[in-house]
């Protein structure tokens, strides 16, 4: 049974921190920093609707385009916005 | 001819620029190729040891450059190919002795003599990456499969595209196929992907490329594995379809058999 609880290869971990790490040299946008753009994008969102913080998502990736590598970089934001009129539902 | 005139560059130091602009260049000699070759890495000259040409240097690039001597005068002819020349570099100077518009002009003066130049770019992207990559119209991308030099790679990848090179090919050197194998190593393909520029050749690590380096005599075409591998890409580069090699096969039983029991 220890066969299969043998660590994660370290060729996976080399590819996996490879991706990021291009991605976000190719927009010189850290993950940290996409924390502190998550942050405001909620303050101002926030401001107009309430939204579901807990769930949102805000992240860099590659959507194929025609860059090299057919993948351009893209900002992805998720942001659900709590559907007032089901809670007030869920009330009555 | 169009294309001739390749630049090997890596952005990453020490993943195997020189050994490989050593090798294409003998290589293509090889092959009854008027070749020359210029060493770009003015203050830390290398390619005349790989070459095993150090002895015979008396003029140099900035040399040319600077009107000192005449560009036959700095062109060293390797005896042991005909059609083989090097420019050596200069070893006392710093890359700010040259700049890219002064690269062109000797690049423009010779290229016409020549079936190719190849310029060993140094690494890093300063000025001396500018110098060695101004002149030049097709790339090729040196990478180690480790997660910095493919860093760097990308970025230098990056740097080329936005000069406007249109042509570039990728080599992966010092490839572990055991290490590969046992998902400890990233394969040429997991490397392909990520820089998405198409695959020139794979050069496996192998002891006899160090030997060749001692001896100052390039081993391409010879009997070893990496030698093998060389000649493939000079073939490539000469435009002849030659399958990638299997490494698969080149793993020992004796590492297969070691390779089960290895420590996870």
């Amino acid at each position: 049974m220890w066969f299969f609880l043998r660590r994660r290869r370290s060729c996976q971990v080399a590819k996996d921190r490879l991706k990021i790490l291009l991605i976000t040299d190719r927009v010189n946008c850290s993950p940290e920093m996409v924390e502190l753009i998550k942050r405001d994008i909620t303050k101002v969102i926030s401001k107009y609707v309430k939204i579901d913080k807990e769930n949102m998502e805000v992240q860099i990736t590659a959507k194929k385009g025609t860059v090299r590598g057919g993948k351009a970089p893209v900002l992805y934001a998720n942001v659900p916005i709590l559907d007032l009129q089901k809670q007030e539902r869920r009330f009555l | 001819m169009e294309n001739n005139v390749i630049v090997v560059t890596s952005g990453k130091g020490g993943v195997g620029k020189t050994t490989t602009t050593a090798n294409i260049g003998t290589g293509l000699a090889k092959l009854g190729k008027k070749v020359c070759l210029i060493d770009t890495d003015i203050g830390l000259r290398n390619l005349d040891v790989v070459m095993g040409l150090e002895n015979r240097i008396i003029y140099h690039l900035v040399d040319v450059i600077e009107g000192n001597c005449r560009m036959k005068q700095a062109l060293i002819r390797d005896k042991r190919h005909p059609g083989l020349y090097l420019m050596p570099s200069a070893q006392t100077r710093d890359k700010t002795a040259v700049s890219p518009g002064q690269m062109v002009k000797v690049i423009e003066h010779i290229k016409d003599q020549f079936d190719y130049v190849i310029l060993d770019c140094p690494a890093g992207i300063e000025q001396g990456f500018q110098n060695a990559i101004a002149g030049a119209q097709r790339a090729i991308v040196v990478t180690t499969p480790e997660v910095s030099a493919i860093r760097d790679a990308d970025r230098i990848i990056g740097l080329l595209e936005m000069n406007g090179f249109s042509k570039m090919d990728l080599i992966i050197n010092r490839l572990r196929p055991e290490m590969v194998r046992r998902g400890d190593m990233m394969s040429s393909e997991d490397v392909v992907d990520i820089l998405g520029i198409p695959l020139l050749g794979v050069i496996p690590d192998d002891e006899s490329v160090v030997v060749a380096t001692n001896q100052g005599d390039p081993l391409v075409g010879g009997s070893t594995l990496a030698g093998t591998a060389y000649a493939n890409v000079v073939g490539r580069i000469e435009g002849q379809d030659i399958p990638f090699l299997n490494f698969e096969k080149s793993i020992s039983f004796f590492s297969r058999v070691t390779g089960i029991f290895h420590k996870q």
